[in-house]
């Protein structure tokens, strides 16, 4: 009689005593969980605190006010205002006059070529741009706002430390005065920084912009995207809904399995001998990198959409073929609907690869240096990490800030990518 | 239906690829050495502003890839200049040949200096070459004498020289990709070593023997490969004061508040001494130009033009404020005239 609860107290007693062992387990199991999660998001913090804290000041940008005479016998003698003859005047020279005005008592040559470094290379063409615009302003004078050199800019963001040693410093003494005068005279003035979004890569840290690499990197995910939904959906949905299972089809999901993990760089290798070797397309250009980067993507593209296919509920393809749906109609109208956010998910991820990668554009040259902005998948362009790459690698301070802020843009467009994808999914999900 | 559509979009689209590809390229492609890009790019830049051309496309494949893409062959999809921080070699000129690239235009546009460089706050020392070849060789001549290469027994400079600190030896430098490391090592390991008697028998006697000797540098950690990036040895430097750091004189010029050269041999890496030949670790710097491709491609004669004016290679150029040391007067004008006439190396 009394046996069982006695068995029945004994185990309740060991479960009792195993308890305590069981709880700390669990708590010390979360307590993990908890640091796991902590140290990422630390890291990440860390990330964001140091590209945002190098990278923000490159928004900003030191302009210098100028009144600039707009000499007729300079800028076009004859006065036939003649676009071409506009267009090859000595704007630099005007430049030059509006600060030895400023400034009348710099002499000599060493002097004055200091004098002339204030204001950015790329001035005199800014000035030519107004003038073509408006020809009008010939024989009249213009306020002209104009980005300062990078030094200048340097040393008004307090990278350039002003207490050093004149030898030591990239603004001299006399340049320190001048700026403290424009500055007294409140003509130096920190502006949102418009070129930095307008331009394309320069040698001339101010003048250097995101766009050329942004374009270019709109236009080869343009290519890849438009290559690699079509062809990876259309290889899943043939796979998973049609081929049958043979060794064949067995071989091939292998080697889909076997391409996702291949190095980028082999892929770069093969675009380097088909496309450009062989079908002789352009060097750098986004048609080429968006086919390197869809051969790249689509693997990705096909195991997530394989999955998003094998997760679409047996019960909705029997449905639809017992009301009479072709197997064709059944995929396209009931089954392709219900995994398109699966689909979509997978190709936003492959897309964000490609998006960073830029060991494979190295095989096919548009890791390179170029100034104007692509108009077209035919144009050189480069890709943004590789903008970034360029400018981590340049010798003048001021490309530090720049390359932070390139990785700022970058971080946003991936981030809207991701937008995307996250908002379409919404849109689309069905759930059961 | 939908059959002969697609065929139609698949032969259009192959139409459109190979029209595209008959067509001329309207921009000039250059490729080649990293140490000539930041000067090729602000001359392209130039151009590409202040004329009705394109910019040119530059692409820094290092000296050797330059010259191998630029001799694969004539015509639009091989670039048409290529830039190097050697001289081209012989056997590439004729592998060019070989190829149908007959006439090569050599430009030199100035020197570049090496410099060996540490952190402001330490103390100035100054190197000589064989110094710096004792720190940073695999093997060197046995310390108690003999003609015999022992693995390298020194961990602190003052164990080579009584003069130099008594510090850990610790040089970041770059890869064995790198230009700076090819001119680094013949230019101061191979001048270092040449001073050893008994290896420079060697260089007659046996020349593998002798590169081994002079070009291989120390893996037990006294030499540190900082990756091409010349920037983060630079930020490496100033963060530990007892490394040295190896990197092209621009860098060094471009951040003089954090860092400085050393000495080698008593001399200053400074603008001036590199110009006149007195700092002993330069080299000359080139480009070279596919004559077949001028007038087929626009621009090509302009560029040049650009290039060797005084304006920009010259002693006050535009290329000497971002570090690029110009030639002396007598060469600068036959370059200046050889660019003018486009003549070819024999």
């Amino acid at each position: 009689m009394s046996e069982p609860a006695q068995t029945e107290r004994d185990s309740f007693a060991r479960v009792e005593a195993g308890m305590k062992r069981r709880r700390a387990a669990e708590r010390r199991f979360r307590f993990f969980g908890k640091c796991a999660v902590g140290l990422g998001l630390g890291f990440l913090v860390i990330l964001f605190v140091s590209i945002v804290g190098n990278g923000y000041s490159a928004f900003w940008q030191t302009r210098i006010t100028l009144d600039v005479a707009i000499d007729e016998a300079i800028v076009d003698p004859a006065g036939t205002r003649d676009p071409a003859v506009l267009r090859a005047a000595d704007y630099g020279a005007l430049i030059k006059q509006s600060l030895r005005e400023m400034f009348p008592d710099v002499s000599g040559r060493r002097n004055r070529f200091a004098l002339y470094g204030l204001v950015s290379n790329g001035a005199n063409f800014d000035l030519r741009d107004r003038v073509l615009a408006d020809p009008s302003l010939i024989g009249g004078k213009l306020s002209l706002s104009v980005a300062a050199d990078d030094d200048v800019d340097m040393l008004m963001k307090g990278h350039i430390d002003r207490d050093a040693p004149e030898a030591d410093r990239r603004i001299k003494d006399n340049q320190l005065a001048w700026i403290d005068a424009l500055e007294a005279d409140d003509r130096l003035h920190s502006a949102f920084n418009l070129d930095f979004f307008g331009n394309g890569d320069s040698r001339d840290p101010e003048l250097a912009g995101i766009r050329g690499a942004l374009m270019g990197s709109i236009y080869t995910l343009f290519v890849t995207l438009g290559l690699s939904f079509p062809l990876a959906v259309a290889a899943a949905v043939y796979l998973e809904e049609f081929a049958p299972k043979n060794r064949w089809t067995d071989l091939i999901e292998v080697n889909i399995n076997n391409l996702a993990a291949v190095p980028s760089i082999v892929f770069g290798l093969l675009g380097l001998a088909v496309f450009i070797n062989f079908f002789t397309l352009p060097r750098s250009a986004p048609i080429v990198g968006g086919l390197v980067l869809t051969l790249m993507t689509l693997p990705t593209i096909i195991i997530a959409s394989r999955a998003a296919l094998k997760s679409v509920p047996p019960s909705i393809r029997e449905g639809a073929l017992g009301v009479g749906a072709s197997p064709m109609q059944a995929v396209m109208y009931h089954v392709l609907p219900l995994a398109l956010p699966g689909m979509l998910t997978g190709t936003i991820i492959g897309m964000a690869q490609a998006l960073g990668e830029t060991a494979p554009l190295l095989m096919i040259g548009m890791v390179a240096f170029i100034a104007d902005v692509p108009t077209g998948v035919f144009d050189p362009s480069t890709a943004l990490p590789v903008q970034i790459y360029l400018w981590a690698d340049s010798p003048e301070r001021a490309y530090v800030e720049k390359t932070s802020a390139a990785i700022i843009v970058l971080l946003l467009f991936l981030a809207a990518m991701n937008a995307l994808a996250v908002l379409l999914r919404r849109r689309f999900e069905r759930r059961w | 239906m939908n059959k002969a559509k697609f065929a139609i979009a698949v032969l259009s689209a192959a139409a459109i690829g190979s029209a595209y590809a008959q067509s001329a390229r309207d921009y000039i492609s250059i490729v080649g050495s990293s140490t000539v890009y930041p000067f090729a790019t602000v001359v392209a830049e130039q151009f590409g502003k202040s004329t009705q051309f394109k910019t040119p496309k530059i692409e820094s494949t290092g000296s050797g890839g330059g010259i191998k893409l630029f001799c694969a062959g004539v015509g639009v999809e091989h670039p048409d200049i290529t830039n190097a921080s050697r001289a081209i070699k012989v056997s590439e000129l004729e592998q060019c040949a070989a190829n149908g690239v007959k006439d090569v235009i050599e430009v030199k546009i100035g020197y570049d200096g090496i410099s060996v460089g540490h952190a402001k706050s330490a103390p100035d020392v100054d190197l000589t070459r064989k110094q710096l070849y004792m720190a940073l060789a695999k093997q060197v001549p046995d310390p108690k004498g003999g003609d015999a290469l022992v693995d390298n027994p020194y961990n602190t400079w003052k164990d080579i020289d009584a003069s130099l600190p008594a510090i850990k030896i610790e040089v970041l430098g770059p890869p064995p990709t790198s230009g700076t490391r090819d001119a680094f090592v013949e230019l101061v390991m191979e001048e270092g070593c040449s001073e050893f008697p008994f290896i420079k028998a060697m260089k007659k006697s046996d020349k593998g023997a002798f590169k081994a000797a002079c070009h291989t540098v120390r893996e037990d950690g006294g030499y540190v490969e900082a990756g091409e990036n010349d920037n983060l040895i630079v930020q490496k430097l100033e963060a530990n004061p007892d490394a040295f750091g190896i990197f092209g004189f621009s860098f060094l010029d471009q951040n003089r508040d954090k860092i400085k050269g050393s000495k080698i041999e008593g001399v200053t890496p400074e603008f001036e001494t590199i110009a006149d030949g007195s700092y002993p670790v330069s080299r000359p710097l080139f480009f070279y130009v596919k004559k077949a491709h001028v007038g087929v491609i626009p621009g090509i004669k302009e560029y040049l033009a650009e290039f060797t004016s005084a304006k920009a290679m010259g002693e006050e150029g535009y290329l000497s404020e971002r570090g690029l040391i110009p030639l002396p007067k007598d060469e600068y004008a036959k370059v200046v005239g050889n660019a003018k006439t486009l003549t070819a190396m024999k």
